[in-house]
């Protein structure tokens, strides 16, 4: 550190300490997880102490495993259920708006777009109790025919899910530019068939990836859909997780149901991917797209 | 493109009703709800009514919410668990996910894929699960506690019983890769001409990264911290499992027990109120900061 000019180090060196940080994080984020998969594996009651290893808790236990015991598949199921009924109402309703607000100039479009961004920033509490008060308190028609459970679940779901799917598709669209559409409309065709031939196949990236991000936001989530149950039939596993993770009386069972929910997403992500490899990398700009396609969710903040 | 044919106007229209109304129905009308509560009374039997009538409005659970919100009023200690918490997360997040995310995007070659793959992966796992990962350690009996019994600390405190330190490492632990991804992907986008340029111009690394890449950082730090900011202002679950004790309770505890727990529904909505009102002096100020940035970097 002397005056003697140092060679110019390459200035896209490798700082040791910022790679010692990033691996110490990783290792934070992620250990504590496999741990806990692990110990649904515990021949023991404990959930923090190792006992041995077992599949009990999966399959050995005849009342306590979790795939013999009905309180879990019955939550199990209920994920999935609503998770479905997510992706089939949020994704085209979300690519319809999305498309809508990118081409709809005039009155009532700028409105629309903020209206767009507002399950975004709204935190979920708010969200979960200004629909629990519209469906509870409201006596007016559509909001008297939504119960509580199933359909008040899903219509909850679907409200914080749309804007994902809209930032989604929009980023897409932004990418694709109007040239194809114009080309095809320049070719003789009408703006249906412009839409449905050309636009559609360009944006399956994009909705396959909404598909993808609303499969995980109904999976994973918890306040909105806690608020909108009524019984124990609406139970899903994030509010199973949640009603017995402090409990004493609760099994590496829970641990395994947890693990579940994760095996779970991961077969979503490996199904989108390899329905994005079977017909949509035709339509895409690059081998990263479904990861920018994720990332640009950054943009929604 | 299409605005050329005489249709398109309300073509496109068209495209974007179902969802506005959705939106409408499912977002506006629930809003107006949340403040019809709030404003509303109780009747002879203590059940809470909304005042859908404008008119009839009654201000006295608002009032109520907002003066006990304050310093020394009823829900202080809970505004202020609040803002402590989230600001304690918000300043680890930058301490851990910036180096992070900068050593990701700047430094990181061979195994920038792999880095990238395994930041993604808590997006994947489920909030409940990696909360049930820390009871476990956290536990009277876990690792966290034999981890420091075996490094000769003795009687180590109940981590799981309205210890706030908890708290704030399972809201950093639940939010931070929110954090980590945006600021990655604005730092990956950074032209690195710029900092070459920087270095031509004879910057230190330290002053080319305090002189460019900090202030172009800017923007993508802002997004992070909403993106963090937002969701942990309303949390009450990570509270509820970690802590479980009225000693830590946030905003969102009082409000999820107004509302969930109690007939106290006028209180839960106007609370809710408060907590739109606090959050939205923040937008503003990330509104406000977003537009200078991007005047300046325009």
């Amino acid at each position: 550190m002397k005056l003697t000019p140092k060679p110019l180090r390459n200035p896209w060196g490798k700082p040791r300490f910022l790679a010692v940080i990033t691996w110490l994080y990783i290792v934070w984020a992620l250990v504590p997880v496999l741990i806990a998969m692990l110990f649904s594996f515990n021949n023991g009651r404990s959930r923090s102490v190792w006992q041995g290893f077992s599949i009990r808790w999966w399959w050995g236990d005849p009342n306590l495993s979790i795939f013999h015991n009905p309180d879990y598949t019955h939550a199990l199921v209920h994920s999935l259920t609503l998770a479905a009924f997510d992706i089939v109402i949020a994704v085209p309703l979300g690519v319809l708006l999305a498309l809508g607000l990118a081409r709809w100039r005039g009155r009532g479009s700028s409105a629309a777009n903020g209206l767009m961004l507002v399950p975004l920033i709204t935190p979920e509490i708010v969200m979960a109790v200004s629909l629990l008060l519209v469906f509870t308190q409201l006596a007016i028609v559509p909001f008297t025919l939504v119960h509580l459970g199933t359909p008040a679940q899903v219509i909850g779901q679907v409200t914080f899910s749309l804007s994902y799917v809209v930032v989604i598709v929009r980023a897409r669209l932004a990418v694709i530019g109007g040239e194809y559409e114009e080309a095809a409309r320049d070719l003789g065709a009408t703006p249906v068939q412009a839409l449905r031939l050309v636009l559609l196949p360009l944006l399956m990236p994009a909705i396959l990836a909404s598909m993808l991000i609303v499969f995980a936001l109904s999976i994973d989530d918890f306040v909105v859909t806690q608020y909108m149950s009524s019984t124990s039939t609406t139970t899903t596993i994030p509010m199973f997780l949640y009603a017995n993770a402090r409990g004493g009386t609760t099994t590496p069972a829970l641990n395994a149901l947890a693990t579940v929910l994760v095996l779970t997403t991961l077969l979503g992500i490996a199904i989108a991917y390899a329905l994005y490899a079977a017909f949509g990398r035709r339509a895409s700009t690059g081998d990263t797209s479904m990861v920018r396609e994720l990332s640009g969710l950054e943009a929604t903040a | 493109m299409s605005e050329r044919t005489a249709t398109s106007g309300s073509y496109w229209r068209g495209f974007a009703l179902p969802g506005v109304v959705w939106l409408c129905l499912f977002v506006v009308v629930p809003a107006y709800a949340v403040l019809a509560m709030a404003t509303g009374r109780v009747n002879i039997l203590l059940t809470p009514i909304p005042a859908w009538d404008p008119t009839t409005w009654n201000p006295g659970y608002l009032s109520k919410a907002f003066s006990g919100s304050l310093p020394g009023g009823e829900y202080w200690p809970a505004v202020r668990n609040t803002l402590v918490y989230v600001g304690a997360s918000l300043l680890l997040c930058f301490a851990i996910g910036y180096p992070v995310a900068y050593y990701v995007a700047r430094h990181a070659r061979r195994t920038k894929k792999l880095l990238i793959t395994l930041l993604v992966i808590p997006f994947w796992v489920s909030y409940l699960l990696r909360m049930l990962a820390w009871i476990g350690l956290l536990s009277t009996d876990g690792y966290i506690n034999k981890l420091l019994s075996d490094i000769g600390i003795s009687n180590p405190p109940n981590w799981l019983d309205g210890n706030a330190y908890s708290v704030i490492l399972a809201l950093l632990y639940g939010y931070i890769p929110y954090f980590i991804l945006p600021v990655f992907a604005g730092l990956d986008r950074i032209d690195r001409s710029q900092i070459e340029a920087a270095r031509d111009l004879g910057a230190t690394p330290f002053q080319a990264f305090m002189r460019v890449t900090l202030p172009l950082s800017r923007p993508a730090l802002l997004a992070g911290s909403a993106l963090v900011v937002l969701p942990m202002f309303g949390d009450y679950y990570t509270n509820d499992l970690i802590s479980a004790s009225p000693r830590t309770n946030m905003l969102g505890n009082e409000i999820n027990l107004f509302i969930q727990g109690g007939p106290e529904k006028n209180l839960g909505a106007s609370l809710v109120i408060v907590l739109m009102v606090i959050l939205s002096i923040g937008m503003l100020y990330y509104v406000f900061q977003t537009a200078r940035d991007a005047r300046r970097f325009a």
